[in-house]
C-alpha cells in the first residue's frame, strides 16, 4: 500500500492496486469509534449494453439494480443480517454509472470487511428468490414515482436526451423489471464485477494492510479486461426537447433546468473542469449570490432552490431548479446576470470571497466517512484524487470561472421541467 | 472527549464537548419554551426574521459576505420539537482554524459566536420593532414550507396522524404551526413574542470542537452578555398520555392521487412511561421495527414482499411509537394485520435470542458510533438535557447491552394502537 499525505486537509491515505486489479483506498482515521467500507462495481443503471463473449448483450432497464438487491443473498443465508448480527449498519445503493455496497460499524470490522468482500463477489440468484423481490422492488418504484424530486428530474433527461440510457430511470419501471431473470443478473455480474472494475474504499481506524490481505484473500487472483460497455452515439449538445409540464400532488409549482455540458473528461482535466463549473455557479446563483438574494427577496425563489453538475454515465449535465411561482422570471434573471458578467467579467473580490467558502466546504466534507468513501470510489473510476479538491480549486482564477461560464451556459436555452399542483 | 455543563448567565447552559477529531465546529442555541397551538408559528418564525439582518449585517447580502469570509461558515435557524417543547435558535458550524492557511482562522470561534449572539440579539429594527418587510417576507416562506409538507408524501404521512391522534394536546401541534396561524401574524406581536421568548426561555448552547472549553464559555458568555433575562419559565415539559383517546381505534383515510399508499399507524407505549428504561424502550422498538433486523422488515417486507420500507419509531418524551410503511393500497389489510400480529409477538416475549441480540448490537453500534458525528451529539445532548439526565452515549450503549428479553417485554407490554392513517390513492378512495 502506497501512503500519501495531504497535509493542508491533515489526511493520509493508503492506495493500492492488487493483481487482478483491484483498486483499494484507506483513509484511517485514529480515535474514531465507527469504521466504514464501500465495496463499489464501476456499473449502473445506464449500463445496459455490453458484450459478453464477443456478443452484443441488451439488458432492461432496472437491472443493475435488480441486482444490488440481489447480491445480499448467499447459500447460507441473507448477507443485510449477518453484518447486522455485529450490529453493523449494512446497505447499498445504485446510480446511472455505480452500484456500491457498504456497512458502517463499530465493531468486528475484519469479521464485516471479510462478509462484504466475500457476498459480493459471489452471486447466488434462484427463479425463486428473483421473483420474490419483485415485489418489493416495484413498492420502492412506486414510492420514487410518487416524488417530485425524482419525476421531475427523469423528465429532465427525457428532455435532454433523446435517446440512449439515460432516458430511464435507474430502477426500470414496474414493467421493465418483468424481464429481469436470474440468468441476465449472473451474466451482469460476470462481467461487471470482476476486481478490475472495482474499487474498495474504507475510512476509519483501521489497519490498511489488513485491508489488502483479505481482498487478496477473498477475492479472485484471475486478471480480467474491464468490461466494454456502449452508452450508443455522442448525443451532442443540443436538448431533444425544451418543455415538459405535468401535474402532481405538491404544493407549489417546481422547476428543474438542464443544459447538457458534453461528455466527461478524465484525471486531473476532468477535476479541475468540475470545480471550476461549481465554483462559477456559486458565484452565479449560489446562496449568497446577487441572483439568489434578489429572487428570495422578490419572493421567485426559496431555500429550495439548488444547482449542481451531475457526472453521470459518461456525460455532464448543469441543472438548477427549485420551487418558484414564476420559473420564466428565474431564468430571465439568471440570464440577465450571465448578459452581466459577460459584459463584466466576474467581481473578482466576490470570486475570492467564493473560494474561501468553497475552500470550507471542502474541508467540511472530511467530517463525513460515508461521503469520503464514496467519492473515492469515483475518483478511483473517473481517474482523479478527490483528497486534491482544496490543491485545484487553489490554482483556479477569476478569469477561469467567467471563461467556463461563457463557454457552456451563456447563449444556451436550457431545457425545463415542470412540475404543477393539481387543480381540483 | 472532554465535557462541560456550565450555567453562563441565569439559566443559559452550555454543554461543551472538546475533541480534535473534527475538523469543523459547531455550535447550537436553542431558546425551549411550551409547543402551543397560540405561539408556536411565531416561534418559528423568529429565527428566520432574524437571519434576514442585524445591526451590522443589515440584510441577507451583508450576512452571507460575512459568512463567505468566515471560509463558508453556515449559520441557520434550527426550530425543533421535544416531546412538548419547542427548541428555537440558530446552528452555526465553521472550518477549524488549523485547517485554514497560515493564520487565518485563528479566530474562527470567536467571529462565529460574536456573530451568532448579534444575529439573536441585535436584529435589525424599525423604531425598535422587527422590519414588517423581512417579517412578511418570512411569512411567506414559512407558509411555502408548511405547504410543501406534502410534497413528501412519508414525511406528511407521519405529520397527519400525529395531527390527528393527538388532536387534544399540545404534541398535536406542529413544529412550523399553521398557515391560518402564520398568516395572522403581524411584526408588533412577534416582536413582543421574541422578547418575551429572550426574557423567559431556558437557553441550551452546545459545543463540539478543538477549542478548550473556558475559551468558549468566554465567547459565549461574552456573545449572549446583553440577554435581557426576566423570570424564567422552567414549568416546561411534556403530558404524557397513558392510553389511547378512545375505545375504537381510531381509522382515517386520506385520498390522493399517488401510486403508492401510506399507512402510518400510531401507538400509546403506557404502563413503560411511569418510569421509562429507556434503553429497554429502544430496544424493544429496534426488535419491533426500528432495524434492518426487525420483525417487520424480516416479516412485512422480506417474507410477504409487502413494502420496501416498513419501520417503527419512538418519540421517549410523549411516550409514542409509530409504525410507517408504503404498500400497495388494496394490501392494506393484510399489512395492518401483519404489523399487529408481529406487535403482538413482541409483547408475548416470541423473540429469538437472535433478534434481541441482533437489535441490541445494533442500537449499541449506532449509540457508540454517535460520537463520530458533531450534529448527532448535538441532538443527543439537547435530549438528555431535557430529559434531565447527565450520562453520554457510551454509557447508554452499555445500558442497551444489559436488556433483556423480559426488559423488552415489560418496555411492550403496556403499548395500545391509538390511531391508523391511510393516504391512498384516488380509485379506491373516500373520506
Amino acid at each position: 500500500m502506497n501512503k500519501t499525505e495531504f497535509a493542508a486537509a491533515g489526511e493520509v491515505l493508503y492506495t493500492g492496486k492488487l493483481p487482478n486489479g483491484l483498486s483499494i483506498y484507506v483513509l484511517p482515521k485514529p480515535g474514531f469509534s465507527r469504521r466504514f467500507a464501500v465495496f463499489a462495481a464501476n456499473y449502473g443503471g445506464a449500463d445496459r449494453r455490453f458484450t459478453l463473449g464477443g456478443q452484443p448483450v441488451d439488458t432492461p432497464a432496472g437491472v443493475a439494480h435488480y441486482l444490488e438487491h440481489k447480491m445480499f443473498d448467499t447459500p447460507e443465508g441473507d448477507a443485510l443480517m449477518k453484518l447486522s448480527a455485529t450490529g453493523a449498519s449494512p446497505n447499498a445503493f445504485t446510480s446511472e454509472s455505480m452500484t456500491a455496497y457498504y456497512f458502517d460499524c463499530t465493531q468486528a470490522f475484519e469479521e464485516n470487511l471479510r462478509t462484504l468482500l466475500s457476498f459480493v463477489s459471489a452471486p447466488y440468484f434462484t427463479e425463486e428468490s428473483v421473483n420474490k423481490e419483485r415485489g418489493i422492488i416495484g413498492q420502492e418504484i412506486r414510492m420514487c414515482e410518487d416524488s417530485p424530486d425524482y419525476a421531475i428530474y427523469t423528465e429532465l433527461m427525457r428532455l435532454l436526451f433523446a435517446d440512449g440510457p439515460l432516458r430511464d430511470s435507474v430502477a426500470g419501471t414496474v414493467e421493465s423489471i418483468r424481464e429481469i431473470t436470474p440468468q441476465v443478473l449472473y451474466d451482469c455480474h460476470k462481467v461487471f464485477y470482476h476486481p478490475c472494475n472495482m474499487a474498495l474504499c474504507v475510512v476509519g481506524d483501521v489497519d490498511p494492510d489488513m485491508v489488502e490481505r483479505l481482498a487478496l484473500e477473498i477475492l479472485t487472483p484471475e486478471t480480467a479486461e474491464p468490461p466494454g460497455r456502449d452508452y450508443g452515439p455522442d448525443p451532442g449538445l443540443e436538448p431533444a426537447g425544451l418543455y415538459h409540464e405535468r401535474t402532481m400532488e405538491v404544493s407549489a409549482p417546481q422547476f428543474l433546468a438542464g443544459l447538457k455540458l458534453g461528455p466527461t473528461g478524465r484525471g486531473r482535466e476532468e477535476m479541475f473542469e468540475r470545480l471550476t463549473g461549481s465554483l462559477a455557479l456559486r458565484c452565479l446563483c449560489g446562496r449568497s449570490s446577487s441572483f439568489y438574494l434578489w429572487m428570495y427577496e422578490q419572493g421567485l425563489l426559496n431555500d429550495t432552490f439548488d444547482y449542481s453538475i451531475e457526472q453521470t454515465a459518461g456525460q455532464r449535465v448543469l441543472t438548477i431548479g427549485g420551487e418558484s411561482r414564476d420559473y420564466n422570471a428565474v431564468l430571465d434573471g439568471f440570464y440577465q446576470e450571465l448578459e452581466h458578467i459577460a459584459a463584466e467579467g466576474l467581481d473578482p473580490a466576490l470570486f475570492q470571497r467564493q473560494k474561501r467558502a468553497a475552500l470550507g466546504g471542502y474541508v467540511r466534507a472530511l467530517n463525513n466517512f460515508y461521503a469520503m468513501a464514496v467519492v473515492q470510489a469515483e475518483g478511483c473510476f473517473a481517474g482523479y484524487q478527490p483528497l486534491d479538491n482544496a490543491a485545484v480549486l487553489d490554482t483556479i482564477t477569476c478569469a477561469d470561472a467567467s471563461l467556463w461560464l461563457m463557454n457552456h451556459v451563456a447563449g444556451r436555452r436550457m431545457a425545463v421541467s415542470v412540475i404543477k399542483p393539481k387543480e381540483d | 472527549m472532554e465535557r462541560m455543563r456550565r450555567e453562563l448567565l441565569p439559566g443559559v447552559y452550555l454543554t461543551g464537548l472538546r475533541t480534535d477529531k473534527f475538523k469543523t465546529g459547531l455550535i447550537s442555541v436553542s431558546f425551549l419554551t411550551r409547543l402551543c397551538r397560540e405561539e408556536a408559528s411565531m416561534n418559528a418564525l423568529i429565527p428566520r426574521v432574524l437571519r434576514r439582518g442585524s445591526v451590522h449585517y443589515p440584510d441577507m447580502d451583508a450576512l452571507s459576505a460575512r459568512l463567505d469570509e468566515l471560509y463558508g461558515a453556515r449559520l441557520e435557524p434550527l426550530v425543533r420539537k421535544r416531546g412538548e417543547i419547542q427548541c428555537v435558535g440558530f446552528w452555526a458550524d465553521f472550518v477549524d482554524g488549523a485547517y485554514l492557511p497560515g493564520e487565518a482562522g485563528a479566530d474562527q470561534l470567536e467571529q462565529v459566536g460574536e456573530l451568532l449572539g448579534e444575529i439573536i440579539l441585535a436584529p435589525n429594527t424599525r423604531g425598535g420593532l422587527l422590519r414588517p418587510e423581512y417579517v412578511e417576507s418570512e411569512k411567506e416562506k414559512l407558509l411555502e414550507d408548511i405547504r410543501a409538507r406534502i410534497n413528501d408524501k412519508i414525511a406528511y404521512s407521519r405529520f397527519r396522524l400525529t395531527e390527528l391522534m393527538c388532536q387534544t394536546e399540545a404534541y398535536g401541534v406542529d413544529v412550523l404551526g399553521t398557515e391560518e396561524r402564520v398568516e395572522n401574524i403581524r411584526y408588533d406581536a412577534l416582536t413582543r413574542r421574541y422578547k418575551a421568548l429572550l426574557a423567559t426561555s431556558p437557553v441550551e448552547i452546545f459545543y463540539c470542537g478543538r477549542e478548550e472549553l473556558d475559551r468558549v464559555a468566554e465567547v459565549m458568555t461574552r456573545a449572549m452578555d446583553t440577554l435581557p433575562r426576566g423570570q424564567i419559565d422552567y414549568d416546561i415539559g411534556t403530558d404524557i398520555r397513558m392510553n389511547a383517546l378512545e375505545e375504537q381505534t381510531r381509522v382515517y383515510t386520506e385520498a390522493m392521487d399517488v401510486g403508492q399508499g401510506k399507512l402510518a399507524i400510531g401507538y400509546r407505549m403506557g404502563s413503560c412511561m411511569e418510569e421509562p428504561d429507556i434503553a429497554a424502550i429502544q430496544v424493544m422498538n429496534a426488535v419491533f421495527g426500528g432495524s434492518v433486523s426487525s420483525k417487520l422488515f424480516m416479516n412485512v417486507r422480506e417474507k410477504l414482499s409487502l413494502c420496501y420500507f416498513a419501520s417503527s419509531g419512538i418519540d421517549i418524551y410523549k411516550g409514542l411509537m409509530y409504525v410507517i410503511s408504503g404498500i400497495e393500497p388494496e394490501n392494506y389489510e393484510i399489512a395492518l394485520g401483519e404489523i399487529g400480529r408481529q406487535l403482538r409477538a413482541v409483547q408475548a416475549g416470541d423473540i429469538t435470542d437472535e433478534e434481541l441480540e441482533t437489535a441490541k448490537a445494533s442500537l449499541a453500534s449506532d449509540l457508540r458510533g454517535l460520537t463520530d458525528s458533531a450534529g448527532q451529539l448535538e441532538g443527543f445532548w439537547l435530549g438528555q438535557s431535557l430529559l434531565g439526565l447527565d450520562y453520554g452515549p457510551e454509557e447508554q450503549a452499555a445500558l442497551v447491552e444489559m436488556v433483556t428479553r423480559e426488559d423488552v417485554v415489560r418496555a411492550a407490554a403496556g403499548i395500545e394502537c391509538d390511531t391508523v392513517y391511510f393516504l391512498r390513492d384516488k380509485e379506491g378512495g373516500h373520506e
